[in-house]
């Protein structure tokens, strides 16, 4: 398995998504001799798993099954170990984009957080391009460098445990882009600059709070930014479904046909009148928004650093 | 000029795929020496951009050529006077003391549109009660209009996206341009995957597709019809190698395929030469190719009909015999021509066969489908040729075509993790003391069904639908018995 590429069948040292129903899975470090509980019944890894082709069906213990999927960057945002709030793939999505992040791009990040986004950027730069990560807090930012390498993409990232308002990312002028999501962006702005190339690049910050993104903004005008635009993305989501909906009773018009308004051609039934068929229900296949959704997530706002 | 070679970065060189900005206006344009191009109601020529770096901003002037603008000093706000709100101020049209003749003529003058912007204020009774605010706003509007900077950028996704979706939607089913970056991300692609891509989107999500696998990998592009529409696809400027990976298959072969009955011995018809020069398909250039060849055979029998009239030291014979080299070289020039189109043929006949079988290994790393057509047969073919564990993602401009496509995918199986979806997109105004979500908002930008493919089991059609039972989000009882008949 590879988080930067696709293997057919699974291995020994994989992380493999188990997927168990709608919106039930859950990640699964592959071993020999592990075992794995499930509501199902229990995976035994080096029977149910090892050598078999990812997206196979397996059948645990007590009868019931699952499917086993190849990782991919979003199907780990969903079920990765929160250590801080994420970002999940609708912002992701257009953070990659807006960022013009492709193979071979180099991209500075903080703070890494979880390694949602991380993940996400390390698989579109790569296999040419390399994310410098950093992260103010030690275990996290050790955790992270952890799970970068059991899932074998190491040698495109590089996490540095400091503090980026402070002692900025590292590295100076190698950047296409910086994305940040920190708590004052406004205070990163100048070290962004400077990390980013001469000749310039893309800049991206993150923010929950208006406030915020009012500060951010004005720093980066102050700093040469150009093109400085800030949005929001919000996903909604929709459960197809067939619905029947009852059709009222409307009661039956004049019984008698004494003449007094309706002509013969006119049916006396209200379906005929009111454009139903027939009484009972009528069915039709919709898109039901939920009950709820997610209302914000934070402002993105991006920005252009040009030598003019 | 020395400072200005100095400055690293890639540089605009004729032949390059380049996007004219204006503000939030973007063009795509090909840079071409002494090519009149017309953009946001002024025309000029690119010949004076040719050297500069990407970024550059230009201003037109005089005779249509292109001059460099440095980025000028903004002159420091001192405290102007301002009012404090718009109780007085009358909207009678008549504030403005300067007439259209008088800016007209200030613009024949050739003065700077900085200073037109200068004097419309100074000639603006309302100015001076305006707020601060008021004020920064009529500013920024002049300045809009009269300070007209055009910036060149090199082309991307981002650019050429939003581009398109601001200029063309039509061309492209109005998918707008975060929708396409959910597909990007939702559909995993990256370098390396073997990709199929089905879109009726002018080329901008192969493209985008493209760009995203930086040239590793392959991709092969389904189309309708005679030929792929790449107008699109150009525009981004992708170096030749991109291509050498990219894979073409009509769609009209594609039932023979799934069935095992494909035969590359009918290719589909010749495409459509009708067709407006943006939206060149594959075929063209060898059209191209015989018009050339005719051309020359054509002035060859003009050079003899000169000799002729010139009349030429040379005897009859001797014109007799080069008539005969003529017709002789004709009838040659004609024999190849039929051989380069007979070459041209089994060149594409083998392709074709390449191509069905990087079809038919069934290993496929994802399906991306954009097309004015119904979705529903295209996913439930072409998921045919997707491996096991592999993201697909379809957009379609409706959302009832969608509903039937999860129907129809759950009935066959071999799916998980569908999700029908659509994002909303806002843009803001951000301003000390005046931040707010913009006036204006796009009112729809389309709608994606995603999923998983799994290994398909030969099961019969209970389990098919306890299957679906497990999949489907929990519901109450009553609805669940209802949906096992749709």
């Amino acid at each position: 398995m590879s988080f930067v590429e696709y293997r057919d069948t699974i291995k020994d040292g994989d992380t493999a998504i188990v997927f168990l129903g709608h919106e039930s899975m859950f990640p699964v470090k592959v071993q020999h001799g592990g075992k794995t509980q499930t509501k199902y019944g229990v995976i035994r890894h080096s029977t149910d798993l090892i050598g078999k082709r990812y997206g196979s069906k397996v059948t645990c213990s007590k009868g019931g099954w699952v499917f086993i999927l190849h990782p991919t960057p979003e199907l780990w945002t969903m079920n990765l170990p929160h250590r801080t709030q994420i970002l999940y793939s609708t912002d992701i999505s257009l953070i990659t984009m807006m960022l013009e992040l492709k193979p071979g791009s180099i991209v500075c990040e903080s703070g890494t957080g979880s390694g949602s986004l991380s993940h996400a950027i390390i698989r579109t730069v790569a296999p040419t391009g390399h994310l410098y990560t950093v992260e103010f807090h030690q275990q996290r930012a050790e955790k992270a460098e952890e799970e970068f390498q059991e899932h074998k993409v190491e040698h495109l990232v590089t996490v540095k445990n400091q503090d980026v308002c402070k002692n900025g990312f590292g590295v100076s002028n190698v950047a296409d882009a910086v994305f940040l999501d920190i708590p004052s962006p406004w205070e990163a702005i100048g070290h962004a600059k400077s990390a980013l190339k001469i000749e310039g690049g893309r800049i991206c910050s993150f923010s929950p709070c208006i406030e915020q993104v009012q500060r951010t903004c004005l720093a980066m005008e102050e700093h040469g930014f150009t093109e400085i635009n800030t949005l929001e993305s919000l996903l909604r989501v929709y459960n197809v479904r067939t619905v029947s909906l009852q059709i009222p009773d409307l009661g039956k018009a004049a019984e008698d046909n004494s003449g007094t308004g309706f002509d013969s051609s006119n049916q006396s039934n209200p379906e005929s009148l009111y454009g139903i068929l027939q009484q009972g229900t009528a069915q039709f296949k919709s898109g039901v928004p939920l009950k709820e959704m997610v209302g914000h997530t934070g402002y993105l706002t991006f920005a252009t650093k040009s030598l003019f | 000029m020395a400072e200005e070679s100095a400055r690293p970065g890639p540089r605009i060189r004729e032949g390059d795929w380049a996007v004219l900005k204006r503000d939030e206006v973007f063009k795509a344009v090909q840079v071409l020496r002494r090519r009149k191009v017309i953009f946001e109601k002024q025309w000029f020529y690119l010949d004076n951009a040719i050297g500069h770096i990407y970024g550059t901003t230009f201003e037109v002037s005089t005779g249509g050529s292109l001059q460099p603008k440095k980025k000028m000093e903004e002159t420091t706000t001192e405290t102007k006077e301002a009012g404090t709100d718009n109780r007085n101020i009358v909207d009678d049209g008549k504030s403005q003391k300067l007439t259209h003749d008088d800016i007209q003529a200030l613009k024949d003058k050739g003065i700077k549109g900085q200073e037109i912007v200068q004097q419309l204020i100074e000639n603006s009774t309302t100015f001076r009660g305006k707020t601060e605010f008021a004020q920064d706003k009529y500013i920024k509007k002049k300045k809009k209009k009269y300070e007209a900077v055009i910036t060149i950028v090199k082309p991307s996704t981002r650019i050429l996206s939003t581009m398109y979706y601001a200029r063309e939607p039509g061309k492209i089913n109005h998918l707008r341009y975060d929708t396409l970056a959910q597909m990007l991300t939702l559909g995993n692609i990256r370098a390396g995957n073997k990709m199929i891509v089905m879109e009726t989107c002018a080329g901008l999500v192969l493209g985008a597709i493209m760009e995203r696998m930086g040239g590793h990998g392959s991709i092969i592009q389904m189309y309708p019809g005679g030929g792929p529409v790449r107008a699109a696809t150009s525009c981004f400027g992708f170096p030749e190698s991109f291509f050498r990976t990219l894979y073409e298959f009509p769609l009209s072969k594609v039932c023979s395929l799934v069935s095992g009955t494909f035969s590359s011995e009918t290719l589909p018809s010749e495409p459509d030469y009708n067709v407006p020069v943006e939206e060149e398909s594959n075929g063209s250039l060898e059209e191209k190719q015989t018009l050339i060849q005719e051309t020359e055979v054509e002035s060859n029998t003009e050079a003899v009909m000169e000799s002729i009239e010139t009349g030429d030291q040379e005897t009859m014979d001797d014109l007799a015999a080069e008539d005969a080299e003529c017709k002789e070289s004709k009838e040659r020039r004609n024999k190849e021509n039929i051989r380069e189109k007979q070459r041209k043929q089994q060149e594409r006949k083998r392709k074709l066969v390449e191509t069905a079988a990087l079809l038919e290994e069934k290993n496929a790393d994802g399906l991306i489908v954009a097309s004015k057509f119904h979705p529903t047969p295209l996913l439930l073919s072409l998921l045919e040729f997707v491996a096991p564990s592999r993201p697909f993602v379809v957009y379609c401009q409706y959302k009832e075509p969608l509903l039937d496509c999860y129907t129809k995918l759950r009935e066959k199986g071999g799916v998980i993790n569908l999700k029908l979806s659509e994002t909303w997109l806002r843009n803001y105004q951000v301003l000390p003391d005046r931040s707010h979500p913009k006036l204006m908002m796009s009112g729809g930008g389309g709608y994606l069904l995603s999923g998983i493919t799994v290994t398909m089991e030969k099961v019969q059609s209970d389990a098919n639908s306890l299957e679906a039972q497990k999949i489907e989000e929990p519901v109450s009882k009553k609805r669940k018995l209802e949906e096992l008949h749709c």
